[in-house]
């Protein structure tokens, strides 16, 4: 892996879902490239520093890469991400839909950059994770995927409601690049067992898929920050993902 | 663990940050992993008024065994106001906190 020290990174404004503009943080290496795109999803907490400091290290790998803020209606980019997140658990969360648009933004702007070689990455954790399988199943624009320990990719019709109508588990068919998914084993959402179900579907239909699951990790294992933090998990799920963005997203 | 564990309430009242008081809005109660305290999955309340900017949030977490002493604390305290009220002020009970979601 070629490694890039320099890195130019900046909040810009991108066009979102229905037109609305939105702040996205980019990260670029520099150098004239070619170089291939990551677009990372945030998770519930919100468009957190983790999610920043993760971008710039996939700038730091040799990639473009963009974290648009999905909660930018509900608070803008100045305030709190952590106050902001806790505004959006409030109102229930934000739309499917609407998040798919948003990351459309995000993936027209580095398909957009005179740096780039062609191919885009998804990637997100927790809700991004699921979101990122979503918008997978949903577009046709990106070139691999890497969901890590999504919840409710398995939903029952109960929690179904107008900002999630469907569960993504019955989207699977429509899933348009390849996948790998990371999960921890003492997880409880998504449970092995939810899992398991996720995985069966992909088979079903015949998917480009690599599940990996981790014993002695539960949630959120990439966290450092947090107790759920687990080095050797997490070290290991990072060269996964570098193996497999280098594999699909190389010119 | 990404949990969908939210209930909310309606809220009268006020809350504190920094050294200023806001009106309140609403209650969020969740049980999801913490965000701040060193812990796995917490019980968070947050305190907040969604017309004001997302500053206007007073937040907790808590563990489980921490939040279910919390409720046996209120439900004490709560049955001690009622008393209060129905019996010595003469006055009806009238609850300011309903469930809304």
């Amino acid at each position: 892996m070629s490694f890039y020290r320099g890195m130019i990174c900046e909040n810009l404004t991108i066009t979102g879902d229905k037109g609305t503009p939105i702040t996205a943080y980019v990260a670029k290496p520099s150098g004239p490239g070619p170089f291939p795109g990551v677009v990372l999803i945030h998770h519930v907490p919100g468009w957190s520093e983790y999610y920043i400091e993760t971008a710039r290290r996939f700038a730091h790998a040799g990639y473009i890469a963009i974290c648009a803020n999905l909660y930018e209606r509900e608070g803008g980019s100045d305030a709190n991400p952590d106050d902001v997140a806790a505004k959006v658990r409030g109102l229930g969360g934000i739309a499917d839909s609407q998040m798919v648009g948003d990351t459309a933004g995000a993936v027209a702007w580095v398909r957009a950059q005179p740096e780039h070689n062609g191919k885009v990455g998804l990637i997100g954790s927790c809700s991004g994770g699921r979101h990122t399988f979503i918008y997978a199943c949903q577009r046709q624009d990106v070139d691999a995927a890497v969901e890590l320990w999504g919840g409710r990719v398995v939903m029952d019709k109960e929690a179904l409601n107008a900002k999630t109508p469907v569960a993504p588990i019955d989207m699977t068919k429509d899933l348009s690049c390849p996948l790998l998914g990371l999960f921890g084993n003492d997880d409880r959402a998504p449970s092995p067992e939810q899992v398991n179900q996720h995985e069966a579907e992909l088979k079903n239909h015949n998917k480009t898929y690599e599940f990996h699951r981790y014993d002695g990790a539960g949630h959120g294992f990439f966290y450092w920050n947090r107790p759920m933090y687990r080095i050797e998990q997490c070290m290991d799920g990072w060269s996964k993902i570098h193996a497999f963005f280098g594999k699909y997203l190389a010119k | 663990m990404c949990t969908s564990i939210i209930e909310t309430a309606r809220a009268e009242g006020m809350a504190k940050r920094g050294d200023a008081w806001f009106p309140l809005s609403q209650v969020v109660v969740a049980y999801d992993h913490a965000r701040h305290a060193p812990l796995g999955d917490v019980i968070t309340l947050d305190f907040l008024n969604t017309d004001l900017d997302p500053g206007a949030r007073a937040g907790v977490e808590l563990t489980l065994e921490t939040a279910k002493e919390l409720r046996a604390a209120l439900d004490r305290a709560i049955i001690a106001a009622e008393f209060e009220e129905a019996e010595v002020r003469g006055k009806g009970v009238v609850v300011r906190l309903a469930r809304t979601g």
